[in-house]
């Protein structure tokens, strides 16, 4: 388990998102209830006309937590990495969470176009997290395109359905025992980031779940825990399940030859 | 204050309309300036003109709904053709768990099925399925009530001036009420703008009588019904101070929700694209703001049409020293 990205130790395993939110002030009460370790930011939507976002995006620095510019709603190479460079010069950060959005209902990643923006943007200095699936040869192909972090979905953007392919999710982690991994989008309630800490993810990002619940700071918080009990769990080392329902062991004072 | 104080109302958007006419009504001496030209030159212009305290609860802080009961009442009493026939709260099938989300936020509705949602609009008859009726709400038409307001503002004595060239001294009045929007972010830093896009389309096929709100999990978009015939369709909520042409993605957005509500608007003429920015607070709760002689009455936000008559009230309290 390592909090460590790109050399940089977060603070928390929760990253938390900055759209939708019902007005900044109720953002600002979630950042302050979920105490992240980042806050992810859109530029691309935000961004139409020169710096016509520069208000919303100053009260994003305003929080005090490291930002992680992201490219949603780029759907081409171009696009995204357009939006990288740009991401850059507004919040002079070199991260970037590098989103190629390949179809439009569930805004499912293109990638192979995620993996060539990736290589342009690794080449030309940017520190890139993307945004794939559990697909095990994306991952290599990303990794070998210089990214050093994965951010696998759990389920569709906005899906709220969490954990999809929990087999898939443990391969990734057992394939890359050493990257730093990151359950992004699809999560709905705390129980499922809990989930993907105890799988040995090393972080979750969560947006929807928080910005579209009655009340995002009380559902922050509750998702502050949730990654502490998760991230505790996996630092215990959990018991490992049994399956009663093959027999196996004799009970004492019942001999069973099954 | 000795007599009738003066008055200068700068702004003649919604707020300042509201304000110059709640200020002329209690005694004031109101001279309204704007120099675009004419009433509603700003993002007043594009509203949507939705009176529904309720339906804004889904989203908006409770004072929201406290503070705009009266609003429907306010409109009614002040302008013509106030339409008081409710609102409706729609989701296509796939997404009809968010009518159940959106009900669970707020209150003052009734929970309608297929056959009561075709009683209130018959248009929509077998389209939907589930639904909320808020009975209590109203509508609108923003442009019409803004000039509705002017002339009522003109019938109590007060004066209105629209050229730049003939800018009132502020010197000249015991009171400056400024609802100028973000024209006067140095004095109020903390004021962002909010950009938002709509359509007015002219669709002679179909006939609502109420707002309807179609929920989706990314793209919730409203159709207001005006007369004629035209529909207002809006609106995107953009973290942009962008106040350029409406963009591709948001006419599809909004002309595929018309599309989803009724097939007929396929057919319908696009009257207007319109872009407006949206003065706001960080808690995009719309202030009152004394600094001496000046009350700032700004951050609409998009509830403009609902909050305006309660922030005159209390700009008017300021000025008439009733403030509590």
């Amino acid at each position: 388990m390592s909090r460590h990205f790109y050399g940089t130790e977060l603070t928390s395993p929760l990253m938390l998102g900055t759209a939708q939110y019902p007005s900044p002030e109720i953002l600002g009460d979630a950042v302050r209830a979920a105490q992240p370790g980042v806050v992810t930011v859109s530029l691309r939507r935000e961004s139409a006309g020169e710096r016509a976002g520069q208000a919303f995006w100053s009260l994003i620095k305003d929080l005090g937590v490291p930002v992680l510019p992201n490219t949603a709603g780029c759907h081409t190479v171009k696009e995204a990495v357009t939006t990288a460079h740009m991401a850059r010069e507004v919040f002079g950060t070199d991260w970037v969470k590098l989103e190629v959005i390949g179809e439009l209902d569930t805004l499912q990643p293109d990638v192979f176009g995620l993996v060539e923006a990736a290589r342009i943007l690794s080449d030309d200095g940017f520190k890139v997290f993307p945004y794939t699936t559990e697909d095990l040869v994306v991952a290599e192909r990303l990794l070998a395109a210089g990214c050093e972090v994965l951010m696998p979905w759990g389920a569709p953007i906005g899906s709220g359905k969490g954990l999809n392919n929990i087999f898939g999710l443990r391969a990734l982690r057992a394939h890359f025992p050493d990257v730093p991994l990151v359950v992004d989008a699809g999560i709905g309630v705390p129980s499922h980031a809990t989930q993907a800490l105890e799988l040995g993810y090393d972080a979750v990002l969560i947006n929807t779940a928080v910005a579209k619940a009655g009340d995002p700071a009380i559902m922050a918080e509750a998702f502050r825990l949730a990654v502490q009990a998760g991230a505790l769990a996996r630092k215990a080392d959990p018991m490992e399940e049994r399956d009663m329902a093959v027999p196996s062991t004799p009970l004492i004072g019942k001999a069973m030859l099954a | 204050m000795q007599g009738t104080p003066r008055i200068l109302v700068k702004g003649a958007g919604v707020a300042g309309m509201t304000a110059a006419v709640t200020l002329a009504k209690r005694g004031g001496r109101v001279t309204l300036y704007d120099p675009g030209g004419r009433v509603g030159a700003g993002a007043s212009w594009m509203a949507g003109g939705m009176l529904a305290p309720w339906c804004e609860a889904e989203s908006a802080p409770e004072d929201v709904t406290a503070q705009s009961v009266a609003s429907v009442d306010w409109w009614a009493a002040h302008v013509p053709d106030v339409v008081r026939a409710g609102s409706l709260v729609l989701a296509p099938p796939r997404d009809v768990g968010e009518v159940a989300r959106f009900g669970r936020r707020t209150s003052h509705f009734q929970t309608v099925d297929g056959e009561q949602i075709a009683d209130l609009e018959p248009d929509l008859a077998g389209r939907f399925h589930k639904g909320l009726f808020f009975a209590e709400e109203g509508h609108v038409d923003p442009r019409k009530a803004l000039v509705a307001l002017l002339e009522s503002l003109k019938t109590m004595g007060g004066q209105a001036i629209f050229n730049e060239a003939d800018e009132p001294d502020a010197a000249g009045f015991d009171w400056v009420v400024d609802c100028t929007g973000l024209n006067v972010r140095k004095a109020l830093p903390a004021l962002r703008g909010v950009r938002g896009e709509m359509l007015l389309l002219r669709c002679p096929d179909v006939a609502l009588h109420r707002p309807v709100r179609m929920l989706h999990p990314r793209i919730p978009i409203y159709i207001v019904p005006r007369a004629d015939h035209v529909f207002m369709v809006g609106a995107t909520m953009i973290e942009s101070e962008n106040a350029g042409g409406m963009t591709v993605r948001s006419i599809t957005e909004l002309l595929n929700a018309a599309w989803v509500l009724h097939p007929a608007f396929a057919e319908a003429e696009i009257l207007e694209m319109g872009t407006g920015v949206r003065p706001s607070f960080p808690d995009n709760m719309p202030r009152v703001i004394q600094d001496g002689r000046t009350v700032y009455v700004n951050g609409m936000y998009r509830h403009g049409f609902l909050l305006s008559p309660t922030r005159a009230q209390e700009a008017a309290d300021i000025v008439f020293g009733t403030a509590g």
